[in-house]
């Protein structure tokens, strides 16, 4: 193969739907780059929502940091009860009732305007924690993960948190979390490629469609990989055809990949061929990302 | 908790376990209910009932913030108050800004201003199988708990106008935002999970989810068969937790191919998974009492 490594490629793997096998193309994936380029991968669990790349890669977790936002903190001494923190805010994150002032932090974005209009001052930021990103290594392979607490609903911190995480010397890979939605973007956002995860049914080509547009969007380019290939009907295929997306492998239906996978087992560890195909594929990536990049210089 | 109507949210923490099976076979099975599908991100049931729109309208999601570039004299003071990095001299990223409305507030040309986008559309609409009320997100939209808010809302006008006594909800996957606004205040949350590793500690996160509401839970196992002893790691912790396994539904590839004529899997075959999700319902009937 002509390329090396050096390219750093970020390439997220997402999928329109959970439960096509994101993950487990992730784990394999991030064990394939390593076995051809070893200590040159790093897999990044952005599905703070529902972290399990770590059931599947076991890792050593060394490293723990908690993910804080910035709420208002109101010193009701100093508070002349003027209700101008309760107009700036656009998400009702803080009243003025009556004598309290009432501060909901579950709905608190910490932009930090209410602090900014309060004219005595009386508000300060204090930090509270949302979530916690945990970091180490499986085997050769550098390991982050991040988890939203329970409780909490806004998964950006947590997601950005992550993805700072990202080192430029190593390969990445990013397991998305599910969906089109914003968790899912802030994922692929500034990755060099994006893998759609699908299953052959309806269901999964109309998710992957949404899951196309998304990354047109947010100027991703993106390629297929069909899971359990031969257990519905030729929909996503037909729909690859027509819009010119690659589908770069198939993995058929096999009640053992699901029995592998319900033990925590990687589908490179359940049948080794597939190191080597996914090997392949992470070397085509390279190739198309290249080649587009000179054809961006070019013209 | 609603006097005329009860309501039961299948969520499953983890995505693929068989959630939308379980549910387009519940919307074959059951009598007098109104059908939502709240997994808004991935909606997929609506897709599998076949609907006739009725009535939709615009969803208008979150604000963002939006400049008067004439008027804009390039002080920079928004893109320094901005936490999320949504602003320059330069541009507005759509995609980063919170509409949080900082920079209109500090811009002392006065040249930002809030708008609110349009991020999809809901729908209520009839199917073979009873009223349902749906949405879809235009895609790369920032979807939302408000609109699965505004979805349950439309099913619940519909259960009440029409005098229905259920309303069969699709949750999404994951516990933020989307998931919470699904199973708050519901009678009863159904989680439907599988015996791997990645099913178990989701439906555990969930699980969580479901207690901080204080909603009652119930569990189906898809495929419990493909790991007996995930499958009784399963049976243990809802057992010591009160929780009831309604059925544990076998492997079977055939169920893959009801999806794929897009038919609910009970009208599809009768074999053990119907069967048992069949059984699965006769519970649900019982202790919501409809
Ligand atoms: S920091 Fe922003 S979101 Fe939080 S309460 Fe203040 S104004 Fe509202
Ligand atoms: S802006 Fe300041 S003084 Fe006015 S109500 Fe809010 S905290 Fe109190």
């Amino acid at each position: 193969m002509s390329v090396d490594p050096n390219g750093q490629l970020t390439i997220a793997i997402a999928a329109g739907k959970g439960g096509t096998g994101k993950t487990l193309v992730a784990t394999s994936l991030a064990i394939a780059i390593d076995a051809h380029y070893p200590g040159c991968a790093q897999i990044i669990d952005c599905d703070v929502e529902e972290p399990n790349a770590h059931l599947l890669m076991q890792p050593e977790l060394t490293a723990q940091a908690p993910v804080e936002v910035l709420v208002p903190e109101v010193d009701l001494d100093t508070c002349t009860r003027c209700g101008a923190c309760a107009r700036a805010c656009q998400f009702s994150a803080i009243a003025v009732i009556r004598q309290a002032v009432l501060t909901f932090h579950g709905l608190c974005a910490g932009c930090g305007a209410c602090a900014y209009v309060c004219p005595v001052d009386a508000i300060t930021e204090v930090t509270r924690r949302v979530g916690t990103v945990k970091s180490g290594s499986a085997g050769e392979i550098d390991f982050v993960t991040g988890t939203l607490n329970v409780g909490d609903q806004r998964a950006t911190p947590v997601t950005k948190a992550v993805k700072d995480r990202i080192r430029d010397d190593l390969i990445t890979i990013l397991d998305a979390p599910p969906g089109t939605a914003c968790p899912m973007q802030e994922t692929v956002e500034g990755s060099d490629y994006c893998i759609l995860v699908t299953e052959p049914t309806p269901f999964g080509l109309s998710n992957l469609q949404d899951a196309v547009e998304t990354c047109r969007r947010i100027g991703v380019p993106c390629g297929v990989i069909i899971n359990r290939d031969g257990s519905g009907n030729d929909g996503v295929e037909r729909y690859c055809a027509q819009e010119g997306i690659e589908v770069l492998l198939r993995v058929p239906q096999d009640r053992r990949i699901a029995e592998a996978y319900s033990r925590g087992e990687t589908l490179v560890a359940t049948m080794p061929q597939w190191r080597d195909e996914l090997a392949t594929v992470y070397y085509h990536i390279t190739d198309m990302v290249a080649a587009q990049a000179t054809g961006e210089g070019v013209s | 908790m609603n006097a005329s109507f009860r309501q039961l949210t299948v969520v499953s923490g983890k995505g693929g376990t068989g959630k939308t099976t379980c549910l387009g076979s519940f919307a074959a099975i059951a009598h007098d209910k109104v059908l939502a599908d709240c997994d808004v991100d991935a909606a997929n049931l609506y897709q599998l009932l076949n609907p006739t729109v009725i009535d939709s309208g615009d969803f208008m999601g979150a604000q963002i913030a939006v400049r008067d570039e004439q008027a804009c004299k390039r002080h920079g003071e928004c893109e320094r108050v901005c936490r999320f990095d949504a602003i320059t001299v330069d541009a507005v990223d759509e995609l980063a800004c919170e509409g949080c409305g900082f920079c209109t507030i500090v811009c002392p040309e006065k040249a930002l201003h809030m708008e609110q986008v349009a991020c999809g559309t809901w729908y209520q609409a009839k199917t073979d199988y009873g009223p349902l009320a749906y949405a879809r997100l235009l895609p790369g939209a920032e979807s939302s708990g408000r609109l699965v808010t505004m979805v349950r809302q439309k099913a619940e006008d519909i259960a009440l106008l029409q005098g229905k006594q259920l309303i069969l909800i699709d949750g999404a996957p994951g516990i933020g935002c989307v998931a919470t606004a699904a199973i708050a205040d519901v009678d009863m949350a159904l989680v439907v999970t599988e015996p791997s590793l990645s099913g178990i500690h989701d439906m555990e996160r969930v699980a969580d989810l479901i207690r901080h509401f204080g909603v009652p839970m119930t569990v189906i196992v898809n495929k419990a068969d493909i790991n007996a002893d995930n499958t009784r790691r399963i049976r243990q912790y809802c057992a010591q937790r009160g929780v009831e396994v309604l059925a544990e539904l076998p492997y079977d590839e055939s169920v893959t191919a009801a999806m794929a004529h897009g038919v609910p899997l009970v009208e599809y075959q009768d074999g053990p998974v119907a069967q048992g999700i069949r059984k699965a319902w006769s519970s649900i009937e019982q202790m919501l009492g409809v």
